[in-house]
């Protein structure tokens, strides 16, 4: 009996066991060997990570509130990876850092909330999981107690955080207004298209539009992004936001299904702008990290296409993408973060001729920045055509064929997106300097997490057999 | 025969290149490798031939069909007809030359370190993606194939070129992605516009080509795909990245840009507009003509004008493609077999001008025609090569160039409209203007008396250079001369092309 329930919620259970042994380990000695303590660590998420993929159940707990399934475990494994690469990337940086456990604490803490978010089955339980994965990331954002950029970063994002949380919240409390429930399935059958229910669905969407930093609502990125200690950047950019996104999917399926000919259009404008923008911004960037947060901007216009699909191919192509993002800009961040942690350097110029010393960081960093582009033999390539063409494939209801529209505009944008790649990829192989970054010396840890970003990226996009489970879990 | 061999070898000589140290096991092992594939297409040709003549009469052989996403119905599909047949032919001939010409590197890096692994490492692996395009049956792998050729490409010419490579690089990439860009567009409209009866899609090329798409469709989508295609083959208000990518490349990656990657293009319209859309390619046949014609004469007088002497061959290289898309645009059968004589015969016959400029390159370090002159007295071989790719460009009966453009003007004969006549004899004019631009380039150059004393030192071909161009001369004359053996191998493949566009007609 009480065996089934703990089942139903392992991987929240797991993640919470984590952090309470490193809640132990802190009560205890002082003085610890901050190497090993990382290495032990790592080995708990590691166990964490291949746990995910056993013992998997189905059903609801906590009166309807929560819910799991395959697919849902999936996606919080898939989140679980991301954690552990994060964790092992950052290893140089924090290994000269006081607070190792507490930034442990706080990155599992959000972990912990995204995996409620994602579990959620009633907009209540999705809110308070929201919360507990926000408010951590603040903390974490400020980890680089020196530095004030970083406290900076952190009063950026809890202010923009509150902003759309209560924006969400209003849109949340409206629709229960209007509906009288707030659990999905009943939800999804009150929604009729009222006025007063498509407002409300427009604070909702706004809110998320915050949390994934589409395009109006993406200010807060750069700063935050460039300010945050680099593991932290990339656990923003990529499993703060894949998690957002994640839930951004389901919601709109299973809950606003309804309604969906309001958010087709909605979708499309946001993700228009999220593109272009995204992509005007990161031309010109020279800041590594700003750079990368603003490509991850474009990315999530890309996303949003896949989402406009509504069908099964729609979805399984964002969790599909997110996976290969997850492996693709990790194993860029992972470059950037190491390059960062040992000479510190950040800026564009400072990667001409990085080839000549590192020769190994180099080709990881451009096979990344090759996958987040979409060219092949690297999953991103997979990734966007899988994302655009079930854009396509959303049969259009108006005269104007607005997802062949959609998509010519996302394929040209692929090509703007690709001259920022390249700067990068061109400042490193071609560029002359005559004092070109030393040759970065990678440990264990990091090179771990490089070996797991490009198998990631070279293998996932030809092993079809990870699309067609997705696929398979998604119908 | 396993078709997949023509994609597994090239694939493993290229990682094999990675694992080796030195620029001598470097290039050994590209030689092996680039050598086998050029046996093995040899093969191929001859278990093709066995084949037919044992009554294969099946529009596409060797085929390999396996579902790669099966939710999303995209396949990989792979098969050859005639005209992938002389494709692979023609690449596999750049591979071995390209990799002979590279023998000793001339083109350092920016920083001065050789880097000769990557350097045959994406030389090889841009053939990858060559053969992979030429021998797809599916739209999905089709593309795959097509996108894995350009960014070779982009670091090629950004790492070993010269000039203003980075410029030249960064040009190259965006436009022929813009050019895929489209092409996705273009495939996925036609995507979903198939039905395989039960109600879903599909990407297949052979089953699109039974199917009959709505004329409107095709209307939408054929501009997509063929310009699209047509960035590729240099169409006209889309070439400019083809001069200057072609003069900042190192001499092997010209060889490859305009031996094969040009040829994707033409390929592309081929099979993938004209076959699968011929309706639209009824209906937009004359404005691919007119730019096409332009293409040719622009070409042609562009080139007069340039004093560079890989800007004067990436100039007439628009003006020969041109041919290939005027070809396709007059849609008979005698104009496409002209069109995929023109493909391969441009391949070759610019892979031998680019290996000869890089060959006089590297010894008078100046490419300028100025600055050149008498080349004849002090290296024979390398003038008498460069004569003969100059010949046949020109089109001189005996080589391959003449076949094939005479080929798609007899073919633009069988339309009985006068429009096609007009558009032929426009053509035919430049022909005129190519004889101005080679000979003179051949006068000043080659012959004449020895422009600079220091000249009178310079050593001949090396056995590397003459193997390459030997090669390469024999693909020329072995056309030019026997034109049947290429005639009959590319004949029914554009037979099948035809079938379907002759059936549109009749429906109309």
């Amino acid at each position: 009996m009480w065996s089934d329930y703990l089942q139903l919620i392992k991987a929240e259970g797991l993640v919470a066991i984590i952090m309470f042994i490193l809640l132990f380990l802190k009560l205890g000695k002082k003085e610890r060997n901050t190497e090993s303590l990382l290495h032990f660590i790592n080995v708990l998420l590691v166990i964490n990570f291949i746990s995910g993929f056993f013992f998997n159940a189905e059903g609801t707990l906590f009166g309807d509130m929560f819910q799991t399934n395959s697919l849902l475990s999936l996606e919080k494994n898939i989140l679980n990876l991301g954690t552990l690469i994060i964790s092992l990337q950052s290893f140089q940086w924090l290994k000269g850092h006081k607070h190792i456990l507490e930034f442990y604490m706080l990155l599992l803490s959000t972990l912990l909330g995204m995996f409620f978010m994602i579990s959620s089955n009633n907009l209540l339980m999705f809110y308070l999981g929201l919360e507990l994965s926000t408010i951590p990331l603040a903390a974490l954002a400020n980890f680089d107690l020196e530095k004030r950029t970083s406290s900076e970063a952190a009063m950026k994002l809890i202010l923009s955080s509150a902003f759309s949380s209560g924006l969400l919240l209003f849109g949340i409390s409206m629709l229960y207004g209007a509906t009288g429930t707030l659990n999905y399935q009943e939800l999804s059958q009150q929604l009729t298209g009222t006025p007063l229910q498509i407002l409300s669905f427009v604070m909702f969407a706004a809110g998320f539009g915050f949390k994934f930093s589409a395009v109006p609502f993406h200010l807060w990125t750069a700063d935050v992004y460039e300010g945050s200690p680099v593991a932290v950047t990339s656990y923003l950019s990529v499993i703060s936001k894949g998690a957002i996104l994640f839930v951004f999917v389901s919601v709109l399926y299973r809950v606003f299904q309804n309604i969906s000919v309001v958010w087709y259009n909605l979708l499309f404008i946001l993700s228009v702008l999220t593109m272009f923008i995204g992509n005007l911004f990161a031309l010109r960037q020279q800041n590594m990290k700003r750079f990368l947060a603003f490509s991850s901007v474009a990315q999530v216009g890309f996303i949003l296409i896949g989402i406009t699909g509504q069908s099964a191919a729609g979805s399984a192509s964002v969790i599909y993408f997110i996976l290969i993002y997850i492996f693709s800009n990790l194993g860029a961040f992972g470059v950037v973060s190491l390059v960062s942690a040992v000479t510190g350097k950040e800026t564009v110029n400072d990667y001409k001729g990085f080839y000549k010393n590192n020769r190994m960081l180099s080709w990881v960093l451009a096979i990344s920045l090759f996958s987040l582009a979409g060219i092949p033999p690297t999953a991103g390539f997979f990734g966007k055509f899988f994302l655009l063409l079930a854009g396509a494939g959303k049969t259009s209801s108006s005269g104007w064929q607005l997802n062949y529209i959609l998509i010519t505009i996302a394929a040209l944008n692929m090509v703007i997106s690709l001259y920022y790649y390249l700067r990068i990829i061109k400042a490193i192989f071609m560029d002359k300097n005559d004092n070109p970054v030393e040759k970065v010396k990678s440990t264990f840890s990091p090179n771990l997490s490089f070996i797991i970003c490009v198998a990631g990226i070279l293998v996932t996009g030809f092993a079809s057999s990870a699309y067609d489970y997705i696929f398979s879990l998604v119908k | 025969m396993n078709l997949n061999l023509i994609i597994i070898i090239p694939l493993l000589t290229s990682i094999a290149v990675l694992f080796c140290k030195g620029l001598k096991q470097v290039r050994m092992i590209s030689l092996i490798g680039a050598a086998i594939q050029l046996i093995l297409s040899f093969v191929l040709l001859y278990a093709y031939w066995q084949e037919r003549a044992a009554g294969n009469t099946s529009t596409f052989i060797f085929e390999y069909n396996v579902a790669w996403y099966a939710p999303l119905h995209i396949n990989y599909h792979i098969g050859i007809d005639g005209i992938s047949m002389a494709m692979i032919l023609l690449t596999s001939f750049i591979v071995l030359t390209g990799v002979l010409v590279s023998w000793k590197m001339p083109a350092r890096t920016s920083g001065g370190e050789m880097l000769s692994k990557e350097f045959f490492f994406l030389l090889l692996f841009l053939g990858v993606g060559a053969y992979g395009f030429f021998i797809s049956l599916d739209l999905f792998t089709l593309f795959f194939f097509l996108e894995l050729a350009v960014i070779p490409k982009f670091l090629l010419i950004g790492i070993w070129g010269s000039g203003k490579k980075e410029y030249s690089a960064m040009k190259l990439a965006l436009m022929l992605m813009g050019g895929s860009a489209l092409v996705f567009v273009g495939l996925a409209g036609l995507f979903f516009n198939t039905n395989t009866g039960d109600g879903t899609h599909t990407f297949d090329i052979l089953q699109i080509a039974q199917m009959h798409i709505p004329v409107e469709v095709q209307k939408l989508f054929f501009p997509f795909a063929f310009i699209g295609f047509g960035v590729f083959g240099a169409l006209f208000p889309f070439h400019t990245w083809v001069p200057d990518g072609h003069s900042s490349a190192p001499t092997a990656a010209s060889m490859f840009l305009a031996g094969i990657s040009m040829k994707l293009g033409g390929y592309g319209c081929l099979r993938v507009a004209t076959f699968l859309m011929p309706d639209a390619a009824h209906y937009y046949s004359w404005i691919i003509i007119v730019v096409s014609c332009i293409a040719i004469l622009y070409g042609a007088f562009a080139t007069m004008m340039q004093t560079d002497l890989k800007y004067i061959n990436a100039y007439s290289s628009v003006s020969h493609c041109g041919f290939v898309l005027l070809g396709i645009g007059i849609l008979t059968q005698t104009a496409l077999v002209g069109a995929v004589m023109q493909m391969v015969s441009h391949g070759l016959m610019t892979a031998l001008f680019f290996a000869c400029i890089g060959m006089i390159y590297d010894r008078t370090h100046t490419r300028q025609m100025s600055e050149l002159g008498g080349l004849l007295k002090v290296m024979p071989f390398i003038s008498t090569t460069f004569v003969i790719a100059g010949l046949c460009s020109l089109g001189l009966p005996g080589f391959s160039g003449f076949v094939a453009e005479v080929t798609v003007f007899m073919g633009s004969w069988e339309q009985t409209d006068v429009f096609y006549k007009i558009a032929t004899i426009v053509a035919c004019a430049s022909i005129v203007v190519t004889a101005v631009y080679i000979l003179r380039t051949i006068g000043k150059a080659i012959l004449g008396p020895l422009e600079k004393n220091q000249y009178s030192l310079l050593k001949d071909a090396g056995w590397h250079e003459k193997w390459a161009a030997s090669l390469l001369i024999i693909g020329i004359v072995a056309i030019g001369v026997v034109p049947f053996w290429l005639n009959h191998l590319i004949g029914p493949g554009a037979e099948t092309i035809m079938s379907n566009i002759k059936n549109v007609t009749i429906i109309k």
